[in-house]
C-alpha cells in the first residue's frame, strides 16, 4: 500500500480504490494526549482539502481535512473508547476507510520524503 | 504591536523542552511533557508554576486602606497584616476590571495581584481612580517574578528543598523573609485547587529557588495548560472568559466576594440591584453524556434550539474523566439539572446543568 500526505498532515494509505486516512505521527505528537475523535458517518462523503471531522487534545481542537475525495465506507470504531490510539499508533489506526471517487487527487499529495522534508521546514 | 515579554525563567522553559505560547503578553509555557502529566503531578504530588507573568501593584500612604477599598469589592478593613482577600475591581456597570489577590503588609500598605493580559488596563485604572486620594503606586510587575508550589507535597517541598519555613502559615496569609540575602515574600495561596504556596522575590532568587526545584526532582515544571485544567476542575475562573468588563461576578456566581456592607466601593449600586433583581444571565456547569467536548465560545441552546447563552470553558475533564464546562446561559435556562444542548462543530450534544465546582478542593485549612 502506498502512503499519501496532505500539508495538513493527514495520511491515505491506498489499497486500490480505497484510501484509509488517518493522521501522521508528526501530528500527533504536535497534539500530545488525544481525548476525542469526531467522526464523520459511514455513507457521508468527504472532499479533497475539506474538513471531515476533528482531533480533540486536551488543549484544543484540530480540524481533520480529507487529502482525497469519496464516500465514508468505514469509520475506526475503536477510537470511539479509545482515541488515544492515535498516539499510541497513528499509522495502525486510520480514522476512516474512503471509496475514492477521484484517484487523480492523489498527485497532488506529497510522499514519505516529501512529507518528513515538509515537518522539518515547519519546525523552524 | 509590542514585543513579546518573556521571564527570567525564559531560557530554561526552552532548554527544557517546553512548548510555548504567547499568552498574556508573555511567551509562556504551556506544557513541558504534558497536560496530563502535569495535572496528576499536582493533584498528587508536586508541580511548580513560572507565573511571573502575573502584575504586582503597591498601594501605599495614609489613604491607602480607604483607596483599596474604593476599588475593591472584599472587605479589607478589619483584616490583620500577613492576610490576602480574594475579590475583583468592578467599572461603573458592575463589569470587572480584573479579579485580584489584594495582601495586607501592614496599615496602609497593599500588595495587589492581577492578571497578566490586565496588567496595562489595571495600572491606568488603578490612578485614574486615586484622584483625591493621598496614595502611592507603584507597578512591580517588572521587577518581581513569581513561582506557584502547588499540590499535596508543597509543603514538604518548599522545607525541605527550598529551606523556607511553611507548615505554619495558614490558608490565604503569607510572609516575608530573606532567604540567602534576597527578600522574598510567600503565601499559602494558588490556582488549582490543591494546598500550595506561592513565591514572590526578584528575578535573581526565583531563578536560583527554580533551579533549586529541578536540581531535587522533586517538583514537577507544570506549564499554563495544566494550570487551566486544574482551576476550571475546582470552579476557579479565568479572566477572560468567566469574567470580563462586561461579565459581573453576581453572574460569575462570585457575589461571596463582594460585600456590600461596606460604605462604597466602584460598581456597588449595580451590584446592590443585581443581587436585588436577579441577572439576565448566569454561570452555570454543564456535563455531557458524550465524549465531545465543548469549548470556549461554542453555543448552548434550548430545546427549540435557540441559542441561550455561550461556553466559557470546556475540557475532557483530567481528574474527572467527563466532557464538563462552564457556560453563561440566560437565567430561566440555568435550574440545576435542566437540559440543553451544546453546539460542537456541525452537530448538537445534550448538556445537563450542574454546579461549577467538578471536583473538590483540597486546600489545607
Amino acid at each position: 500500500m502506498k502512503i499519501y500526505y496532505a500539508p495538513s498532515h493527514e495520511y491515505v494509505m491506498v489499497d486500490g480504490n480505497v484510501g484509509y486516512v488517518g493522521i501522521s505521527d508528526y501530528a500527533q505528537k504536535a497534539l500530545g494526549n488525544i481525548v476525542y475523535v469526531d467522526m464523520p458517518e459511514q455513507g457521508d462523503d468527504v472532499t479533497a482539502g475539506e474538513e471531515f471531522g476533528a482531533v480533540e487534545s486536551v488543549k484544543a481542537a484540530e480540524d481533520l481535512m480529507s487529502p482525497v475525495s469519496g464516500a465514508v465506507i468505514n469509520i475506526n470504531e475503536a477510537l470511539i473508547d479509545n482515541p488515544r490510539l492515535l498516539n499510541e499508533d497513528p499509522m495502525h489506526n486510520w480514522i476512516i476507510e474512503v471509496e475514492l471517487t477521484n484517484p487523480a487527487e492523489l498527485e497532488e499529495l506529497m510522499d514519505e520524503e516529501a512529507y518528513a522534508a515538509h515537518c522539518e521546514a515547519e519546525q523552524h | 504591536m509590542e514585543e513579546i515579554k518573556k521571564t527570567c525563567l525564559h531560557d530554561r522553559h526552552v532548554a527544557q523542552g517546553a512548548q510555548m505560547v504567547p499568552f498574556g503578553g508573555f511567551d509562556m509555557p504551556i506544557q513541558y511533557e504534558g497536560i496530563v502529566e502535569e495535572h496528576n503531578a499536582v493533584r498528587n504530588a508536586c508541580g511548580v508554576f513560572d507565573v511571573s507573568h502575573m502584575g504586582e501593584v503597591l498601594v501605599t500612604g495614609p489613604d491607602a486602606e480607604r483607596y483599596v477599598g474604593h476599588i475593591f469589592t472584599n472587605d479589607i478593613r478589619e483584616i490583620p497584616a500577613g492576610k490576602i482577600l480574594y475579590g475583583m475591581m468592578l467599572n461603573e456597570n458592575g463589569g470587572t476590571v480584573d479579579d485580584l489577590l489584594v495582601y495586607k503588609r501592614a496599615d496602609n500598605d497593599f500588595l495587589l495581584v492581577i492578571n497578566a493580559a490586565n496588567i496595562d488596563k489595571d495600572v491606568a485604572w488603578i490612578m485614574k481612580n486615586a484622584e483625591g486620594y493621598d496614595v502611592e503606586i507603584q507597578n512591580l510587575s517588572d521587577d518581581l517574578s513569581e513561582l506557584a508550589v502547588q499540590g499535596p507535597e508543597a509543603e514538604a517541598v518548599m522545607e525541605q528543598v527550598l529551606g523556607i519555613q511553611c507548615k505554619e502559615l495558614e490558608f490565604y496569609t503569607f510572609k516575608e523573609s530573606m532567604l540567602d540575602g534576597h527578600h522574598i515574600l510567600v503565601s499559602r495561596t494558588g490556582y488549582t485547587g490543591e494546598d500550595g504556596f506561592e513565591i514572590y522575590a526578584s528575578h535573581e532568587a526565583i531563578v536560583a529557588l527554580w533551579d533549586a526545584l529541578m536540581e531535587s526532582g522533586r517538583a514537577k515544571p507544570c506549564g499554563l495548560g495544566c494550570r487551566d485544567t486544574l482551576r476550571f476542575e475546582v470552579g476557579l475562573p479565568l479572566y477572560g472568559d468567566e469574567l470580563a468588563d462586561d461579565i459581573s461576578p453576581v453572574e460569575a456566581g462570585l457575589s461571596m466576594f463582594v460585600k456590600l456592607d461596606k460604605p462604597e466601593f466602584i460598581g456597588k449600586e449595580v451590584i446592590e440591584r443585581q443581587k436585588a433583581e436577579g441577572t439576565a444571565r448566569k454561570l452555570v456547569g454543564l456535563e455531557l453524556a458524550d465524549r465531545a467536548i465543548p469549548r470556549h465560545g461554542y453555543e448552548v441552546l434550548n430545546d427549540a434550539d435557540e441559542v441561550v447563552g455561550y461556553v466559557t470553558t470546556g475540557y475532557r475533564g483530567i481528574s474527572v474523566d467527563k466532557s464538563i464546562a462552564v457556560a453563561l446561559v440566560a437565567t430561566p435556562y440555568a435550574g440545576k439539572d435542566n437540559e440543553l444542548k451544546v453546539r460542537i462543530r456541525r452537530k448538537t450534544f445534550p448538556a445537563r446543568v450542574t454546579g461549577k465546582k467538578f471536583y473538590k478542593k483540597s486546600y489545607k485549612k
